[in-house]
């Protein structure tokens, strides 16, 4: 594969770092000639298709459709060459973020910590793909040098207003409608707009949203009438591209589903000492304005409980079990973008009051959609507070990486037997999954058991 | 005439006051289209119109202040009205004033018009492609405006001088640039790219309506030439601007100033409709070229897809000014087919229908169809014209890949005119600086330009 011409992703709008692949308009083999269009892409700021620098066969493509690269990554090569084995797309995104590798709980697309990318300093020896300037390289072999051969096309991105204009529905709108329209995962076409020269605008957006709203809680809205026969073509199917923080959610559980031997626990506790324990908590001068659940004292527990059975906060690497002699502790979130598992560093040195403090300050963060890579790598073990959603247990999956994860079960308040008698208790149900191949059947028991107790007298802690 | 003049006032209501509809109603003259309302239909808000039609305009709101001495009461030229000499279809119109300034054209300069329309078409399409390559940091299209540029720089001695904006690529190519000269700038290797005394074309301003005060000030020097030298080539400056640009208080004190000094200028508006995403009548209630009536000089719009009405009006204002008459506004309806900048996406901020209505008005087509018509030109003169742009385009793109990448010590050396010791050493501080960097990223860095 000699003399093949990489072309990099360029920066098309000023100051752009990255752009999304949406769609190859060549394929493996084509011959394509300097101004052909070869790939069109979709900026922070619009799709652009991008015309060929270079003459020649394709030879690879180097990012797959869908994928979000950085500007200056090789996305395709250009030669005389065959062209090479179609490996490529479906490998891993060439080029983006290191972190990508770190932050596999379940996590996608996360903002990143800083967009900007510096130059290498002298010396620390990164392979910078050398990539010949048509100009500079001598008229040999390979791709025809751009200059030479007058283009014989180019591409009708301007009279014609490029692909994008051929799309039928254009939708007018500010970028903070557009915003806030994809945070609220609205298509913009659904809405009906009333502003100068038919924009959309914020008002017309939130008087969709509540529809839309008003709508679900009906369901009036959501059963499409009979029409098709249930089968494939049927226009009632909606289809979602899976993307983003949803494709990173379903790769991170199938690879922990099957690869990780589950085994799943409970045991039902009374947590009414927890409730009293928040209670005083939340009216005590020292917590004054520190937002206090029964979830932080879970987060006490299991960070407790890990310490007395260290196999749980550990990492099975085929040959290797690594235990941590850290808790960095994960908590599953919901987020406007998805649910990610940002996890609190260093938990085990931290106080109740700033334990309170770093999850109430996760969940700020969480809610409002920027939890950053790095608050989401390295995470140890899980809590996922399924309880808020007024849920009694279930069977959580691990998060990959770790060995163990715990359900928050709803409390509420039960019949209880306390010596003999049936009386009214605050009672919860925790849940715990553990990685057989490191966890076994007694020590997660010994665990859960540890966490129950905790909830059952907070007071232990003091211990 | 379409030039500013005084003609029957349009008054209106102010419609969001009911009580004051109903007495409009009430009070509606049976016949209209006379001139000015009487006293008393003014005093209760009747709006009597000069054509003798309702005005719908939702732009024209606020209170009639009556006929009285003293009242404002000219409106001058309105939406539709402009000097057109060969419609969309490809038609020729005559015009009593303008039509001699075509009339003395030979077939050659025509099809000179279409053949320089044409190449800058194909020359901003490979710049476009170029910068889609990674080869420039930005490009700003002009598709749409090139009888607009094309007709006035032909206008034009070369004597005179043009002050452009950043999209005068047609006006550089009848001024006689290397259009790759253009693209230092755009590659952010050049702060200019071209010697503006060569041709009498300015560097580009990027700074939205700073040229038109630079302009004026140096109609105002031709001015001061010929007082010293009578035997001075007569000569005359264009200022180029755009809707966007005519909010700006530059282009005001510019007039100003023009106005005062009675300078050979022609303050040429490019008005494309959209400055960036904001629509035009968001910019002005009514055409530009009125605003030529509060200065005191002559306004005239013009189709600014018609290059032979460009052309036209455009040498009848240079003969203004030259002739020692002064300032000419004017304002060319034209629009930009394309986005602002190739940063730009106009998908998000205007609808295809506009879009496709002005391609049915693009210049290129019905020049071709006039041509075609009319027995000048042929198939030869059409495929001549795409092979010569063809080319164009090649030399276009080996130049701009020629250009490598930026050095900023040159910006280091040209400080000051001589050497001077704070800038050596914040140079050397530099130069340290830039060798702690890996050397393949500054190879790569050399040779990809300043295309990141």
């Amino acid at each position: 594969m000699s003399e093949l011409s990489l072309f990099t992703l360029p920066d098309v709008g000023e100051g752009l770092t990255e752009a999304e692949i949406v769609s190859w308009k060549v394929r493996l083999g084509d011959t394509v000639a300097v101004n052909d269009v070869i790939v069109e892409i979709e900026t922070a700021k619009s799709i652009v298709e991008l015309p060929s620098p270079y003459a020649g066969m394709v030879a690879q493509l180097m990012v797959a459709e869908g994928d979000t690269v950085e500007v200056g990554t090789p996305i395709i090569a250009i030669g005389s060459d065959a062209p090479a084995a179609p490996a490529a797309p479906t490998a891993a995104p060439a080029g983006p973020d290191p972190e990508a590798q770190d932050m596999k709980p379940l996590v996608g697309s996360g903002p990143k910590a800083d967009a900007v990318k510096r130059r290498p300093r002298a010396g620390s020896g990164t392979a910078v793909v050398a990539h010949a300037v048509p100009a500079a390289a001598p008229p040999a072999a390979g791709p025809a040098p751009a200059a030479a051969s007058a283009p014989a096309q180019v591409p009708a991105s301007n009279i014609t207003g490029g692909g994008t204009a051929a799309k039928a529905s254009r939708v007018l709108a500010k970028p903070p409608v557009r915003k806030a329209a994809k945070d609220l995962g609205i298509d913009l076409a659904d809405v009906s707009p009333t502003g100068p020269r038919g924009e959309v605008t914020k008002k017309d957006l939130l008087s969709h949203q509540d529809q839309r709203t008003a709508g679900r809680d009906g369901t009036g809205a959501f059963w499409a009438p009979a029409a098709g026969s249930g089968l494939a073509g049927d226009p009632r199917v909606e289809r979602i591209k899976v993307k983003g923080v949803r494709k990173a959610t379903a790769k991170a559980m199938v690879e922990s589903a099957f690869s990780a031997p589950h085994v799943s626990i409970f045991v039902d506790v009374d947590a009414s000492r927890t409730m009293e324990f928040v209670k005083r908590l939340k009216a005590s001068r020292d917590f004054e304005g520190i937002k206090v659940s029964p979830l932080l004292i879970l987060a006490k527990a299991v960070i407790w409980a890990a310490a007395r059975n260290p196999s749980v906060n550990a990492t099975w690497t085929g040959d290797e079990i690594i235990v941590k002699h850290f808790m960095n502790l994960g908590i599953a979130a919901a987020t406007p973008r998805g649910l990610m598992v940002p996890n609190i560093k260093d938990a085990q040195d931290l106080s109740l009051k700033e334990l309170a403090i770093a999850l109430n300050e996760l969940a700020t963060t969480a809610r409002a959609g920027k939890t950053q890579p790095a608050d989401m790598a390295g995470g140890s073990l899980t809590v996922t507070n399924i309880g808020a959603l007024g849920i009694d247990t279930g069977t959580p999956i691990i998060n990959p990486g770790e060995v163990a994860i715990v359900a928050f079960g709803t409390i509420k308040q039960k019949p209880w037997v306390v010596d003999g008698e049936v009386v009214p208790r605050w009672v919860t149900t925790l849940g715990g999954s553990f990685d057989h191949r490191v966890v076994d059947g007694d020590l997660s028991a010994r665990f859960m058991a540890d966490v129950a107790a905790i909830m059952e007298e907070p007071a232990l802690l003091l211990d | 005439m379409h030039m500013t003049e005084c003609i029957p006032v349009e008054a209106y209501i102010d419609t969001n006051e009911p009580a004051q509809r109903v007495l409009a109603e009430l009070l509606r003259p049976g016949k209209r289209g006379d001139g000015m309302g009487s006293a008393q239909q003014s005093a209760t808000g009747t709006r009597p119109s000069g054509d003798g039609t309702e005005r719908t305009g939702e732009a024209q709101t606020g209170r009639y202040a009556g006929a009285s001495t003293g009242v404002l009461q000219a409106n001058g030229v309105g939406e539709e009205d402009m000097v057109q000499l060969l419609d969309a279809g490809g038609t020729r119109h005559a015009d009593g004033t303008f039509s001699p300034y075509i009339d003395a054209l030979d077939a050659e300069t025509l099809r000179g018009f279409y053949a320089d329309m044409a190449t800058v078409r194909r020359f901003d399409a490979e710049a476009t492609a170029l910068q889609r390559q990674g080869e420039l940091a930005l490009w700003v299209p002009v598709v749409g405006q090139e009888a607009a540029q094309i007709g006035s720089g032909r206008a034009m001695r070369p004597a005179d001088y043009a002050f452009p904006t950043y999209r005068e690529h047609g006006v550089a190519l009848t001024r006689g640039l290397d259009l790759a000269d253009l693209l230092a700038l755009f590659r952010g290797v050049s702060n200019g790219g071209w010697d503006p005394r060569e041709k009498n074309f300015h560097l580009y301003t990027l700074v939205l309506a700073a040229q038109t005060l630079h302009a004026v000030g140096y109609a105002m020097g031709i001015q001061r030439d010929l007082v010293a030298d009578p035997a001075t080539e007569p000569a005359a400056v264009v200022a180029y601007f755009g809707d966007g640009a005519s909010s700006e208080g530059d282009v005001h004190e510019s007039m100003v100033f023009a106005a005062s000094y009675n300078a050979p200028v022609v303050f040429f508006c490019q008005n494309n409709n959209w400055a960036i995403s904001v629509p035009f009548e968001v910019q002005s209630k009514i055409p530009l070229v009125n605003r030529a009536g509060g200065y005191g000089f002559p306004g005239i719009r013009v189709d600014g897809n018609d290059v032979l009405a460009v052309y036209a009006v455009t040498q009848w204002a240079l003969e203004h000014a030259r002739d020692g008459r002064g300032p000419v506004l004017i304002e060319a309806s034209t629009y930009r087919v394309g986005a602002h900048t190739t940063a730009d996406d106009p998908t998000k901020y205007r609808l295809n229908a506009e879009e496709e209505s002005w391609k049915a008005k693009d210049p290129l087509a019905r020049l071709e169809t006039y041509l075609r018509a009319a027995d000048l030109a042929d198939d030869a003169f059409f495929d001549q014209v795409k092979n010569d742009d063809d080319e164009l385009a090649a030399h276009v793109r080996q130049a701009t890949l020629a250009l490598g990448g930026a050095d900023i010590r040159q910006k280091f050396a040209t400080v000051y005119a001589e050497a001077h010791p704070l800038v050596a050493e914040e140079l050397a501080w530099f130069e340290n600086y830039e060798a702690s960097f890996a050397d393949a990223d500054t190879q790569a860095s050399t040779t990809q330009g300043g295309a990141a």
